[in-house]
């Protein structure tokens, strides 16, 4: 957990883009920009990562809509047929139907890791464009700060709130954003720290204006580049951190139809209905993978820095 | 000046703790409702309440509880467990020396995996190793630990091959490691989740170095290609490498709770998912002091191999 995780994972030294996305001739000849976004998607690699999670996605969404059967749990008739062959992928040991289970049970997964990584990303970006632009006491506060919540493993601290106050959709969303919180405010620093002597700073100081608006109008804007791979990565974890706690049986709760809960549920029969298992093993590691791979060719379409770099 | 530095950061590290000692204890404060109550459930009478307080000292004001938990936490008495009714310490203890079994032996495997296919890696850059190395490296970094761990279970273990146990059974009295075949799916998984970081940081820094003036100087004078390697180029290579190895090491101390709970491994992990599903708060603390201990005593090491390591602070020279 990662989860993932984390978790404290550091990511690589990434290549800039390859040579014939980044060929200023080549985008030149046909009429196109050389900027950020072309060279995201002139790699292979970006265009199969947005596939892949579009594919997951596309599921997760229409799936409630195209159930074949019911999800099951109120169906009293589906409850003396366990592990039946019946419906495309069979029954699950409670004779829920799978398929139903798996196109119902995506949304949840989703929709949580958005919410905590975009609650992730706020903080840590408040909180580490503060800590840049004010420095000083405060900039030592929030770091040192920092480095105590890092020092505890996201899982582990997952756990610790879980234990207090309950598996609620709200605790896994809310407590996998502040472990995220500290790793993405390291980046937003260092990539505000790079930005706040410029003079375009200095001029908006100058103008007197107001700090929030320097921080979000002046700063924010020019240091989107990290902070799009960091949103990435997060969003590989988030997605492996709570699709995990339902795996442990500390996330969604039964009878719920989610992913994670499904792989807790059917892993005892894994041997006799592998795809209670299967389905939403594939689907996650298909998602995970598609969003890790846009994180990938983000980093490298904004590595500008040798350009032309085979 | 070495001593120094370590001494700061061995201070920073004790700082560390004491404050992750304080959200932990404080944290579980947020615990809605009398914690006696919850405990004796329909047995609850006045004076059996009053008992467990005086007990538990609930009666004490927080930090007097605070102040005593640290001072068990170093005797060793981590407290009761509410759910078994048995010292904690009794509930943690082989626990612990198994799950440091399991990620010492992760370890031991990924760490050189990971070295020896960054260099593999970077030394056929562009080639089809190369592609082949990055991109699988890419795709299990983007796994979760528990979808790896199911791929190989039913991979090795129950649908298509049955060679290998799917879960651990060690007998009471027994040490995991004496069932080597039921170590070997719960090592895999760590070592497949850990090796990709160190096998990209490692391809990384030496595709870096080997580009560098020195690695040049020392091919155009004939220094054989192995030497150059080994001499020239890994050693600065390195560095960094050493970084990230200590960070994956780590967070193994996190992402052991699910590998052990996906094989039903005996180990801390195993003990912290059973005691967070009966609210067992004693031990949910222990566990996740112990893991933070784990945790900054790795990071503490690899800083200090990076302070003696390191040529300029070694031999004193200029900052």
């Amino acid at each position: 957990m990662s989860t993932n995780a984390d978790s404290t994972r550091t990511d690589p030294v990434v290549e800039p883009a390859v040579a014939q996305a980044a060929d200023p001739e080549r985008a030149a000849g046909t009429g196109r920009r050389n900027t950020v976004v072309t060279r995201f998607w002139a790699q292979r690699q970006s265009r199969l990562g947005v596939a892949l999670t579009a594919l997951v996605v596309l599921v997760a969404f229409l799936g409630p809509l195209l159930l074949p059967w019911a999800t099951g749990y109120t169906q009293t008739e589906f409850a003396d047929r366990p592990f039946q062959g019946s419906g495309v992928f069979g029954t699950d040991d409670l004779g829920r139907d799978v398929l139903s289970r798996f196109l119902a049970g995506g949304v949840s997964l989703l929709l949580y890791s958005v919410l905590a990584t975009a609650l992730g990303m706020f903080l840590g970006l408040l909180f580490g464009m503060v800590s840049a632009y004010v420095g000083g006491a405060l900039d030592s506060v929030i770091m040192r700060a920092n480095d105590v919540l890092l020092a505890i493993p996201q899982l582990v601290f997952a756990l610790l709130a879980i234990t207090v106050l309950g598996p609620q959709p709200w605790v896994l969303v809310t407590v996998i954003a502040i472990t995220h919180a500290p790793r993405i405010a390291r980046v937003a620093r260092s990539a505000a720290l790079g930005v706040i002597n410029e003079d375009y700073i200095r001029a908006a100081e100058m103008y007197a204006m107001p700090r929030a608006r320097i921080l979000f109008r002046e700063i924010l804007p020019n240091i989107t580049g990290p902070l799009a791979v960091e949103a990435g990565l997060r969003l590989t974890y988030s997605i492996g951190s709570i699709a995990s706690l339902s795996f442990l049986g500390l996330g969604m709760q039964p009878p719920a139809a989610d992913w994670g809960l499904m792989i807790n549920e059917n892993r005892i029969a894994l041997a006799v209905q592998p795809w209670g298992v299967m389905l939403p093993v594939l689907a996650i590691a298909i998602l995970t993978i598609g969003t890790n791979l846009i994180a990938d060719a983000i980093a490298r379409a904004s590595a500008t820095a040798n350009i032309g770099d085979a | 000046m070495i001593a120094k530095l370590i001494a700061k950061r061995l201070s920073i590290s004790l700082l560390i703790l004491l404050a992750i000692s304080l959200i932990v204890f404080f944290a579980t404060l947020l615990l809605p409702g009398d914690p006696a109550r919850a405990i004796l459930g329909q047995q609850a009478t006045p004076e059996r309440i009053a008992a467990i307080n005086a007990q538990m000292r609930l009666d004490d004001p927080a930090w007097q509880r605070y102040l005593a938990w640290l001072g068990g936490l170093f005797t060793g008495d981590l407290g009761t467990s509410v759910a078994s009714g048995q010292p904690v310490s009794e509930v943690v203890g082989d626990r612990l020396s198994a799950s440091v079994f399991l990620m010492i032996a992760a370890a031991v495997i990924s760490v050189p995996a990971g070295i020896l296919l960054g260099i593999w890696s970077a030394l056929r850059r562009g080639r089809a190793v190369d592609s082949a190395i990055t991109g699988i490296a890419l795709v299990l970094a983007a796994l979760p630990e528990f979808v790896i761990g199911i791929a190989l279970v039913a991979l090795f273990a129950t649908t298509v091959f049955r060679l290998l146990p799917a879960v651990t059974m060690a007998p009471p009295g027994t040490d995991v490691w004496d069932f080597p075949s039921q170590l070997i799916l719960p090592t895999a998984v760590l070592v497949l989740v850990v090796t990709p970081y160190i096998a990209r940081m490692m391809r990384a820094t030496m595709l870096e170095v080997l580009d560098s003036g020195y690695v040049e100087m020392a091919r155009l004078k004939g220094v054989p290609e192995r030497r150059v390697i080994l001499r020239h180029a890994l050693p600065h290579a390195i560095g960094p490498v050493a970084q990230v190895a200590a960070i994956q090491l780590a967070w193994m101390a996190g992402g052991v709770v699910v590998v052990e709970f996906l094989f039903r491994f005996p180990g801390l992990g195993q003990a912290l998912i059973d005691a967070v599903n009966y609210r067992d708060v004693q031990v949910v603390q222990a566990i996740t002091m112990l893991v933070a201990v784990i945790y900054v005593i790795v990071n503490l090491l690899a800083d200090i191999v990076g302070i003696l390591a390191n040529p300029k602070l070694r031999t004193g020279g200029e900052k």
